[in-house]
């Protein structure tokens, strides 16, 4: 799986820290994170509620300000002042968020929702039929008829179809990093392998970068080549896939693996 | 001998929508339950799980509603029961319901002993307030929830705490059937844990004479159910103990969501997950023939002639599988199906 992403560093933090609150009510949610991802990698952040995995990803997205630290994207500082600037910024990276049923417009319809993407990009002045034909190759990316969807409103869709609707517009961006926030925490087992093939399809056949994060183990095995740890705002342990899951060092990782169920394990519940 | 706790025969209602239509949610099922056992209950979002363990508590409020089937709980069907016996009598006492995320259902603004006087009062009239919350203290501190809950607001807790306070309060009057809602799946997998294993003490102490568990999760179901039943567009397609339908699934079904799970062990990485093509049938009017057929990758031209609707076909040992083929034929087919994938990653 190694050989897919190459070595050319695309996001970079340097020792980012975010506090909420100030003096006796400060709260450390993020801790001196460092972190790179490469071109085309898929990195996963896991962590229970809690352990800022979230703040993480605002900052990342550019929603929150860090307090302290440095990100880079592409070697240089982001740059975040101005709304060009930002209009920039998010045309290379997007995210897919947890809850499927608060992330539309109630009042946009799904073909306004698929139009403003392409405004995103620049293309207003291409002609109905070309934007109507990019709307279609989206929705067939994510297994959506398009025919029938474009009239409706997102309150009509199920919660599948919804976060499905997300992928196809992450796919009509297609920025360079997408961050995905438990995508899959509220849709049930069946909806959620095909939500990760696509995630898989979108590295394989657009060469995105890919920033998983959830508090599933088995998807962040599964789905990532690097993962992250994350306890109480600090990285504590981060590596390959498959060392940081069969051969954990860190005793939080140990813990975490443990909690999850396993098929063919015995599960200890202590109390 | 074992006693069973709770019999259901042929249960059916249905959701009357605003349009006066009718979408069978729970189409003719049957169960039963022994004392000291877990039954599982897995199946995708929309395959009726839920209205299934809101059925059960044996009463409906519209849009449900009750078509026909008996329940008995403890040896008397409760849909014969008036309304107020059945909510003083059995509701709580006798079993008892966990909702889907039932953390939220507590009101914000009442301490947690309020809820605790609440169902008290209701089931218990006999005793004294003190007296209510020191059952209540005992309960507690027997599940290892620290005192502190009791004088405390809902939103001061966390997720697993408001969780296990939730299972505390519906099993306070020591129920003899416990249903469970997905009782874990808002939380993250230490609090999981920790909700699990509560519930796993309340059964070991027999707090609890037997529990249905519903979720999505199998390899949750794995280590908490002694059997399990799979759940499609309203209606059982296997049935089987927690390791057979796990480890060795029947049903074409329950095959493909075996097939979904993701779990973190070495053989994950290599494994191809198979996600079931399509959606299931709209419950407003059901295709005649297998409900399944239309996504089922060995469906033929008589799984849907045959017949009108298939039945929940027994194999022996406690095993149901609701299929138009033999358990041999479908192995066969399944072992084609693996040989088949086994040489095109070969080649690639």
């Amino acid at each position: 799986m190694n050989e897919i992403f190459s070595d050319q560093t695309l996001l970079e933090t340097r020792k980012v820290c975010k506090t909420f609150g100030s003096g006796k009510n400060a709260v450390n949610a993020v801790i001196d994170v460092d972190f790179q991802i490469h071109q085309g990698e898929i990195i996963s952040i896991v962590g229970t509620s809690g352990s800022g995995k979230t703040t993480l990803a605002k900052i990342l997205l550019g929603l929150l300000k860090e307090t302290s630290g440095e990100i880079l994207y592409k070697g240089k500082p982001r740059l975040l002042k101005s709304q060009k600037e930002r209009r920039a910024y998010w045309q290379n990276i997007q995210a897919i968020f947890q809850d499927p049923f608060s992330t539309f417009n109630q009042f946009f319809r799904v073909d306004k929702i698929l139009n403003d993407c392409l405004k995103l990009q620049g293309l207003e002045h291409i002609s109905q039929k070309e934007k109507t034909e990019k709307m279609q190759d989206a929705c067939k990316f994510v297994n959506l008829k398009y025919e029938e969807l474009y009239n409706k409103y997102p309150f009509e869709l199920s919660g599948g179809q919804m976060q499905r609707l997300m992928i196809a517009r992450i796919f009509m961006v297609k920025p360079n990093i997408l961050i995905a926030d438990e995508p899959t925490s509220m849709i049930d087992a069946c909806s959620r392998s095909t939500i990760l093939d696509m995630l898989m399809k979108l590295r394989e056949e657009e060469g995105m970068t890919i920033l998983f994060i959830t508090h599933d183990l088995g998807l962040a095995y599964y789905l990532s080549d690097t993962i992250y740890i994350m306890e109480s705002g600090r990285i504590v342990e981060k590596g390959p896939a498959e060392d940081v899951i069969l051969h954990p060092q860190d005793s939080y990782t140990k813990q975490l693996v443990s909690d999850v169920p396993k098929l063919h394990e015995e599960w200890v519940l202590s109390y | 001998m074992t006693t069973k706790t709770l019999i259901v025969k042929n249960l059916k209602t249905y959701y009357k929508t605003r349009l006066k239509e009718k979408v069978c949610a729970v189409d003719d099922i049957s169960l039963e339950l022994e004392e000291g056992r877990v039954l599982g209950i897995a199946g995708e979002s929309g395959c009726g799980k839920s209205t299934l363990a809101l059925s059960l508590m044996g009463f409906y409020f519209p849009p449900l509603n009750f078509k026909s089937g008996t329940i008995e709980v403890d040896g008397v069907d409760i849909m014969k029961l008036p309304y107020e016996k059945l909510r003083t009598d059995y509701l709580g006492t006798k079993i008892a319901y966990i909702p889907q995320a039932a953390m939220n259902a507590l009101n914000p603004t009442l301490r947690i002993s309020n809820f605790v006087l609440d169902v008290l009062r209701e089931h218990r009239p006999d005793l004294t307030k003190e007296q209510m919350l020191n059952l209540a203290r005992e309960k507690f501190e027997f599940l290892h929830l620290p005192e502190r809950v009791l004088s405390a607001y809902p939103n001061e807790l966390s997720g697993g705490m408001k969780q296990r306070t939730v299972i505390a309060l519906s099993s306070m009057l020591n129920p003899k059937v416990l249903i469970a809602d997905e009782p874990s799946s808002a939380l993250d997998v230490t609090s999981q844990k920790i909700v699990i294993a509560m519930l796993k003490k309340m059964m070991d102490d027999q707090f609890v004479k037997s529990m249905i568990f519903i979720t999505h999760e199998l390899p949750l179901l794995r280590h908490v159910a002694d059997d399990i039943v799979i759940m499609y567009a309203g209606e059982f397609v296997e049935k089987g103990t927690a390791e057979e339908v796990i480890f060795d699934p029947i049903h074409p079904y329950s095959h493909a969501l075996m097939a979904s799970i993701i779990v973190p062990e070495e053989e994950m990485k290599s494994k191809q997950l198979c996600a079931i093509p399509g959606a299931p049938p709209n419950l407003k009017n059901v295709p005649p023939g297998c409900r399944f057929a239309d996504r089922c990758s060995f469906a033929e031209e008589r799984c849907k002639k045959e017949f009108e609707r298939i039945p929940l076909i027994h194999f022996g040992n406690g095993r149901y599988s609701r299929c138009i083929f033999s358990e041999s034929e479908l192995r066969e087919k399944y072992a084609k199906k693996a040989a088949k994938q086994h040489s095109e990653n070969y080649y690639e």
